[in-house]
């Protein structure tokens, strides 16, 4: 007999051995109840806004709210995207989505842009009053946007700038700068001061230093200022409605102009369509790059 | 010529005095090693000579030429750092040639210094990685070759040892040893670790709270320690201190005195000053070696600590702890009775209310 069997056999039930077994207990129960009420809770507006847009008009009115469409159609999303009306101009809304990407695109690179480069500035370049700047810029952060929406109304008019295009992305760059400063700067700041060194008794420069070592390494936290700024700007309708003209208005401002715009009974399947439409491409982002926003994230947590 | 100067140098941060009115050399092809304590100021003092740090006073000379308002790049060095400090996102290769394509170099002499760098350190199959695919040694080998492209008079090492492990660090060590042996550059090392210090080291400066201590040559340095504290830095297991007092021509232990016959006094002090006499566990000796010695003393042991090569004994004299080593071929046992003895003149007097030399 050898020891491999003896032990086998002298090994009781009752004795713990090996991985501590898991059990099923009324906390973790309660927990998972919870968590999938919670989840049914915030699915259930967006199933209903995905059937209902893929319903014609009668059976919107005819069946339960909750109730799978019987003749699927995808008409409401056509005629959100090309014929909804606002007051008299009937062409949907494609012209918001082309404004809003008008809008978001140079928003989010120039403020990237000057945000990263200012986090770099402020944490590896140690210049006389950087510490009270960064104070004011965080101090930015908690200021309410309402307080100071006429302030800038007036700034940018002096300046020819109100209800134009460029309006709206300073404004935009502006309002994102103290939270992405604060990122990117503490994301320099995780990173080794020796890689500052070696780069300057390199002989590079501010710039070079900043596109040719810093730049290539902050894609994570750019990623996380990437999704937090398209997501910001392009589900903003504040800015938008008051900074950006009317030709320019954003899709958010255009959707709510069509669900306001009726005439008899609402139309609730152009209306669910077309928010869908407006609500797309955040969600997309989301989906597509969430992984690297956690990624980023904690990247930052570790290092910051 | 690169010898490097730095002259009155006065460094702070703050209110806190970190460096004030410090002098030091490091002549034309001089292996000076910085070594201190966390906090003495070494790598204050480095980052200072590399231009990395805004000083507050004094001036820097690198080469006979003022270099104080010089910027990193024109001052003809280059850095090796403890965290290696690759840029992440470069092969080996761009990493070794960044700072010559920031500086305008052409693209032939880029390529050349690189080979010449690499085959020095023999990182050629390294080339193409990047740095995340190098292990400790390898990446430590890519540091020190971009100081070597850049084809500078003066290297500057701060710890570049210190991240890696016992073996690699003592493979590491001889390879720098060899690559100044070869080279003939002015190098500048700090380190907290005297074991690299006395091995590579032309010359040492030891250093506590900003100021130097004692600048010699290493067999100096552990002979003929200034102070206390240097003596007590510099040897492992450290060098025994047992306290007494001076008495004519000896030295008054407890019941015992040690007559201090050939030992060179670097100042004539009064008799009957509270000194302390230290003395190397190395050079005391047991059993016959002992005889020879002319201080001897009967004692017990009281520990025995194998340590493979060596073996290394407590016992006590006058009444106070001391420690030996020996060769581990001697058999001790605790409780064992031995005779200890050791020449006084090799051992070092410190004047116990300064803690000077005497």
């Amino acid at each position: 007999m050898t020891a491999t069997t003896m032990d086998t056999a002298v090994r009781t039930a009752e004795e713990p051995w090996g991985a501590r077994p898991k059990r099923v207990t009324a906390g973790r129960v309660g927990l998972y109840a919870f968590l999938i009420i919670s989840a049914i809770f915030f699915l259930i507006p967006v199933y209903v806004m995905v059937i209902t847009s893929l319903k014609a008009m009668p059976e919107v009115l005819s069946s339960n709210i909750l109730s799978l469409p019987q003749h699927p159609t995808v008409q409401p999303w056509i005629d959100a995207w090309l014929h909804a009306c606002t007051g008299g101009d009937c062409s949907g809304l494609h012209p918001g989505f082309f404004n809003s990407v008008k809008i978001t695109v140079p928003a989010v690179i120039v403020s990237i842009g000057i945000s990263s480069l200012t986090g770099y500035a402020l944490s590896f370049w140690n210049y006389r009053g950087a510490g009270f700047f960064f104070g004011l810029l965080v101090f930015g952060a908690f200021v309410p946007y309402q307080v100071v929406i006429y302030p800038i109304i007036l700034g940018l008019r002096t300046v020819h700038l109100f209800s134009t295009l460029g309006g709206i992305i300073v404004v935009h760059t502006i309002f994102g700068m103290p939270v992405l400063v604060l990122l990117f700067r503490n994301f320099y700041a995780g990173l080794p001061i020796e890689l500052f060194k070696a780069s300057r008794v390199d002989g590079s420069n501010f710039w070079q230093t900043f596109f040719y070592i810093m730049l290539p390494m902050s894609v994570p936290i750019t990623v996380v200022a990437l999704i937090l700024q398209v997501t910001g700007i392009w589900n903003d309708f504040l800015f938008g409605v008051i900074f950006a003209g009317r030709p320019n208005w954003p899709m958010t401002v255009q959707l709510q102009n069509i669900v306001h715009t009726t005439q008899g009974v609402p139309s609730y399947d152009i209306n669910m369509a077309a928010t869908i439409e407006a609500a797309a491409v955040p969600l997309i982002i989301y989906f597509v790059s969430g992984r690297w926003f956690v990624r980023g994230i904690a990247a930052g947590a570790v290092k910051g | 010529m690169a010898q490097v100067s730095v002259r009155d140098l006065d460094i702070s941060f703050g209110a806190l005095k970190v460096l004030q009115k410090l002098n030091v050399t490091a002549d034309d092809g001089e292996f000076l090693v910085l070594l201190g304590p966390s906090g003495c100021g070494k790598s204050t003092l480095l980052n200072a000579i590399a231009g990395l740090l805004d000083i507050n006073g004094g001036q820097i000379f690198i080469g006979g030429k003022n270099v104080t308002w010089e910027e990193p790049k024109d001052r003809g060095i280059g850095m090796v750092f403890q965290s290696y400090a690759l840029y992440p996102q470069m092969s080996v290769e761009k990493n070794l040639s960044f700072g010559l394509q920031v500086a305008g170099v052409k693209r032939d002499e880029i390529a050349a210094r690189v080979a010449r760098a690499s085959e020095i350190l023999q990182i050629q199959p390294l080339l193409k990685r990047k740095p995340a695919n190098l292990s400790g040694g390898q990446r430590q080998r890519v540091a020190i070759g971009r100081a070597l492209v850049r084809d500078v008079d003066v290297f500057l090492f701060d710890e570049p040892l210190s991240n890696l492990d016992a073996k690699l660090r003592s493979d590491l060590r001889v390879e720098i040893k060899r690559l100044h042996q070869r080279l003939k550059n002015t190098m500048i090392y700090v380190t907290h670790d005297q074991i690299e210090a006395m091995t590579l080291a032309d010359r040492i400066a030891i250093m506590r709270d900003g100021v130097i201590q004692q600048l010699a040559d290493p067999h100096t340095i552990y002979n003929k320690p200034v102070n206390l504290f240097v003596a007590g830095f510099i040897g492992s297991p450290t060098m025994n201190f047992l306290d007494g007092k001076l008495s004519g021509s000896g030295f008054a232990l407890g019941d015992t005195s040690v007559t201090l016959n050939g030992y060179e006094f670097s100042s004539s002090p009064a008799v009957e000053t509270e000194a302390v006499l230290g003395v190397r566990p190395e050079h005391i000796f047991v059993g016959g070696d002992a005889e020879k010695m002319p201080f001897r003393v009967q004692s017990e042991i009281d520990l025995v600590e194998p340590m493979g090569s060596e073996t290394v004994g407590w016992s006590k004299v006058g009444g106070q702890s001391i420690k030996f080593r020996t060769s581990s071929d001697i058999h001790l046992a605790t409780g064992q009775k031995i005779t200890l003895g050791f020449d006084p003149a090799r051992g070092s007097v410190f004047d116990t209310a300064s803690g000077k030399r005497l």
